[in-house]
């Protein structure tokens, strides 16, 4: 049954699922339950497809497929490799659970527009699958000015004058950064070495000059502003006023990796680890890395919004995977891509539990949550589990990543970055277990009263799964492995 | 007469089957005949189009004496990779447009100044095709004369009475430019002792007042920078577009600059080149600023519009900066750019012209206030109008990314690569104009006009769809489009004095 399917026709699917759904959820608008069966079926036949693709991954294939030629020169081409496996199914795995957490909180909170909502939302997993899947940095461009498209309706789905201007704040940094200098970089790559394909190895050595090499690195990472490095971050927080799943999902998972991705992928498949590390080209971004890092935990620490501690806690972690980039050995782009998985799954842990607060309780800011942990205590553990991750402390995914950075940081003797991941899970542990003993410590000042059973299945299944990412590390990091392998 | 002769004759017949299109239309002056006759003749003069294009990837240039005149004497029409790509755009936008223009015409023009309507329309057509099909300086100028002068009709029949003052405006200038243009085009007779282009670049070497030469250049250049809107010269266009119909502005925006720029191109590299210096700056420099000028102040003083014609019109002038940009970068990936924005501008902003003609036609207004919310009353018409934002602005899907790319990639093979960065950071003005217009459009509350509006009729739907489509499908599928313009790009190097 298996063999059924081809490569190329999986690939097919893992874009025309979410792409059919879009359409079905829009079509079914008038029968909630429907629309929402819709939802929940395209994201476990989305993440059967991604599976059976993992497992050939897994196997040695290397699935790809030819689109379209645009024009000359210009393609359009799915091409799965280790990485963008690894993202492809933390995204797809992490759609069933946000889907499940969507009706309870769309619901619980009587929220208008769910139609569009939804619709817009297949639409951005549409996008985020092509990010993973694509083979060539024209097709990432394309997916990734799709997302921050697709993403805008969900942003501003309040239509509240604040939500607007969050969402212009959001739409400009992303679209403005992705055109003035993810484009030119891109076009330049392809100027310079008549490719854009990405390789084992990369492309660009000895085709662009060592300074050059640094200024197209640059443009690179600020072009992709969805990794939120420092200045270009203020659209993260901004976009905290979109509902709770889209704060899960996009902006703790499939946003802000693509982020990250398209920085790490393009380290390892256009630049190549080597060429980065010999010609110095990313040295520099260690520390602006490093002082993004610092500096996120610092407002996080002084933030009484949960969902803007959380959106400044993603802005450090992003920086974790991006310092990691910048060092370019093999075993720091293991501990970026180990560190992509787990901190999706535990930050959408912990966005999921905001959200249950604030559907139960309408809490949302911090100091309000004294003893909340005993009246939701279902809520509070899966928070709880969820900042172990953040901190880095076994027996959670958060752990394997840091352990992997910090490692390769060490025998790269960068000092530097030893030092900020040193002091950052300080600072973590500074701003995150506060809560944690308020909820816990406090009196309860209530009974118990959890959010809606989907929202409280879901947050359960993601905690469980930051926690089996620790036990069972296996398939990530052979993934890892392979994307480093000669 | 077989279909061999008429193959023969096609150079003619694409320009003359919608000047006797209009000529018919005029005598019969009835308003249930003009519309049937119109089409009719735009269809034949692009189906001749795509029959030259055809021949022309086929066997090369073709020479055609009209008269059977000797090209000393007579005139020539010479069809090459470089205008047969014009010749499609503008037949393909013209009959676009006439098809669009069926009810759009009917609820804005008196009936009985339907049937002028059409004629005129089909003479600016018949003009601009002329412009680009000849290989004669002085029989360029007749049809540039021919094209105006329509034009200046069509706009003037537009409904607000402010469309006489913006007629006359463009009377005014159009008029000088062409004066300019046939000024010069005598100085080089004078040096040269021929109007044929061909034999005007053969014997110019000989030429032996280089004074001469430097005042034809520069009145032929000037007048036409009129005519295609160059910054600073564009001061006619905004009201032009905004007071004429619906209609005409669709065909003005689509074709009579993008002809103009035609012809510039084959001034340029046909005969005058860019390297002459104008004091301490040369040719290319020169058109580099003023593309620049054009992108950043037109594109940002589309920003600030309140009527949404006139923003596009704003972002008409901003986008032909980036079409003479890739004319004063001159190389193959540059050029291959500027031909493709011709071709995908003409299309995408058609696309724009027509929604809007679309919004006019259910809510009588077209200010961007008086648009809020209409996104929900007119999705179809609201989608038209998202593409062509997003393919103004260069999103990767739509044409505009397809063009922007060769531009981009045309700047840093020339090692200008801070022109690239100027190229992308003007289109980030594109964001917030379009991001302008869809915000109205589809997040703010309907208000009053959206309110009582309706989707638009299937008359106006199918070709702005059709147009919208075709945006679309020249971002990701422009295999054929890019080999046209790739090759008009290689002939017009090719001939490079």
């Amino acid at each position: 049954m298996i063999a059924m399917f081809s490569d190329a026709s999986l690939l097919i699917l893992a874009l025309a699922i979410p792409a059919a759904v879009a359409l079905l959820v829009a079509l079914a608008g008038r029968w909630p339950n429907l629309r929402e069966a819709i939802s929940l079926v395209g994201a476990l036949l989305l993440a059967v497809t991604i599976f059976m693709l993992l497992a050939r991954v897994l196997g040695g294939a290397r699935p790809s497929l030819h689109l379209a030629t645009i024009a000359p020169g210009l393609d359009l081409a799915l091409a799965l490799e280790p990485l963008g496996m690894l993202f492809a199914s933390v995204a797809a795995t992490l759609w069933i659970a946000n889907t499940i957490y969507s009706i309870g909180y769309m619901r619980g909170n009587s929220e208008p527009r769910q139609t569009p909502f939804y619709s817009a939302f297949a639409v951005a997993i549409f996008s985020t699958m092509g990010v993973a899947l694509s083979g060539n940095l024209i097709t990432l461009f394309l997916f990734y000015e799709l997302l921050s498209l697709s993403t805008f309706p969900l942003v501003t789905h309040k239509q509240s004058p604040e939500a607007m201007r969050a969402g212009r704040v959001y739409l400009l940094t992303l679209i403005g950064a992705s055109m003035i200098l993810l484009l030119p970089a891109i076009i330049w790559t392809a100027v310079a070495t008549g490719t854009t394909a990405f390789t084992p190895g990369g492309i660009l050595a000895g085709h662009v000059n060592p300074i050059g090499m640094a200024v197209l690195f640059g443009m690179f990472v600020f072009g992709a502003a969805k990794a939120a490095v420092m200045p270009l971050h203020r659209w993260l927080p901004a976009a905290m006023v979109a509902p709770t799943p889209v704060s899960a999902l996009l902006h703790a998972v499939a946003v802000v990796k693509a982020g990250v991705f398209t920085i790490l992928k393009v380290s390892v498949y256009v630049f190549g680890l080597d060429t980065l590390r010999e010609t110095g080209a990313s040295q520099w971004l260690v520390y602006v890395a490093g002082f993004t890092i610092i500096a996120a935990s610092f407002v996080a620490l002084s933030a009484d919004d949960l969902k803007r501690r959380l959106a400044y806690s993603t802005i450090g972690q992003l920086s974790y995977i991006v310092m990691a980039a910048a060092i370019a050995t093999p075993a720091a782009a293991i501990g970026a891509a180990l560190h992509i998985a787990a901190h999706a799954v535990s930050k959408i842990t912990l966005f999921f539990a905001a959200g249950s607060v604030y559907t139960a309780e309408h809490v949302t800011k911090v100091s309000r949550m004294d003893g909340i942990g005993r009246r939701m205590p279902w809520t509070m553990a899966a928070f709880a589990i969820g900042t172990l991750a953040m901190i880095g402390l076994p027996p959670t995914a958060g752990f394997l990543g840091k352990w992997f950075m910090l490692g390769a940081a060490g025998s790269a003797s960068d000092w530097f970055a030893v030092g900020v991941i040193i002091v950052s899970t300080i600072l973590n542990g500074a701003y995150f277990l506060p809560i944690l003993t308020a909820a816990f410590l406090k009196p309860a000042g209530g009974p118990v009263a959890e959010a809606p059973v989907a929202i409280v299945v879901a947050l359960t299944a993601t905690a469980i799964g930051t926690v089996l990412l620790f036990l069972f590390p296996d398939v990530p990091l052979r993934l890892a492995s392979a994307m480093v392998a000669p | 007469m077989t279909l061999a002769v008429l193959q023969h004759h096609l150079p003619v017949l694409v320009v003359l089957m919608p000047l006797l299109g209009g000529l018919l239309v005029a005598i019969i002056r009835h308003p249930a005949a003009s519309w049937p006759i119109a089409i009719a003749a735009a269809a034949a003069s692009l189906a001749g189009a795509l029959a030259l294009s055809r021949e022309v990837a086929a066997n090369g240039v073709i020479s055609y004496a009209l008269g059977g005149f000797p090209s000393e004497l007579g005139i020539e029409y010479r069809v090459d990779a470089v205008n047969v790509l014009i010749l499609v755009v503008v037949s393909f936008m013209a009959l676009a447009t006439l098809v669009f223009a069926r009810l759009s015409v009917a609820s804005e023009i008196d009936e009985g100044r339907q049937p002028w309507f059409y004629t005129m329309m089909l003479v600016a057509t018949a003009g601009l095709l002329g412009m680009a099909v000849t290989g004669d300086a002085f029989n360029a100028f007749v049809f540039l004369e021919i094209s105006s002068l329509a034009t200046y009709t069509l706009i003037a029949l537009g409904r607000d009475r402010r469309a006489l003052v913006a007629a006359y405006q463009y009377l005014i200038v159009g008029t000088i430019g062409a004066t300019f243009y046939v000024i010069g085009v005598g100085l080089l007779y004078l040096a040269t002792g021929t109007l044929n282009l061909e034999l005007i670049a053969e014997r110019l070497p000989e030429v032996t007042s280089p004074r001469a030469l430097l005042a034809a250049e520069a009145f032929i250049l000037v007048g036409i920078a009129l005519k295609l809107a160059l910054f600073p010269l564009h001061a006619w266009l905004p009201n032009a577009y905004t007071y004429a119909p619906s209609a005409a502005t669709v065909l003005l925006a689509s074709t009579a600059t993008k002809v103009a720029v035609y012809l510039l191109a084959r001034y340029i590299f046909g005969i005058f080149g860019l390297h002459r210096e104008f004091g301490d700056i040369s040719g290319a420099s020169l058109l580099i600023l003023l593309s620049l000028a054009a992108m950043f102040l037109a594109s940002a003083a589309a920003i600030f519009q309140n009527d949404v014609k006139r923003l596009l019109a704003f972002s008409s002038i901003g986008q032909i900066g980036y079409i003479t940009l890739g004319i004063a970068i001159a190389n193959s990936d540059a050029l291959t750019g500027a031909f493709l924005h011709i071709a995908n501008h003409a299309v995408l902003k058609g696309a724009a012209f027509m929604a809007i003609g679309a919004i006019l036609y259910r809510c009588g207004s077209e200010r961007l206030d008086d648009l809020a919310g209409i996104g929900r009353a007119m999705p179809v018409t609201g989608a038209v109008l998202t593409i062509a934002g997003l393919a103004l602005i260069g999103v990767p899907g739509t044409s505009g990314f397809v063009s922007k790319w060769y531009l981009v990639a045309g700047a840093f093979d020339a090692g200008k690569g801070w022109l690239a960065l100027m190229i992308v950071a003007s289109s980030f003005l594109a964001v917030l104009y379009v991001g302008r217009i869809m915000e109205i459009v589809w997040f703010r509350p309907p208000g009053r006009v959206a309110l009582a509006a309706a989707e638009a009729p299937g008359g106006l739907l199918v070709p702005m769809v059709a147009l919208a489509t075709l945006t679309v499908l020249l971002g990701i599928a422009a295999y054929w489009p890019a080999e046209m313009a790739h090759s008009a790009a290689e002939a017009l190097l090719g001939v490079r004095p």
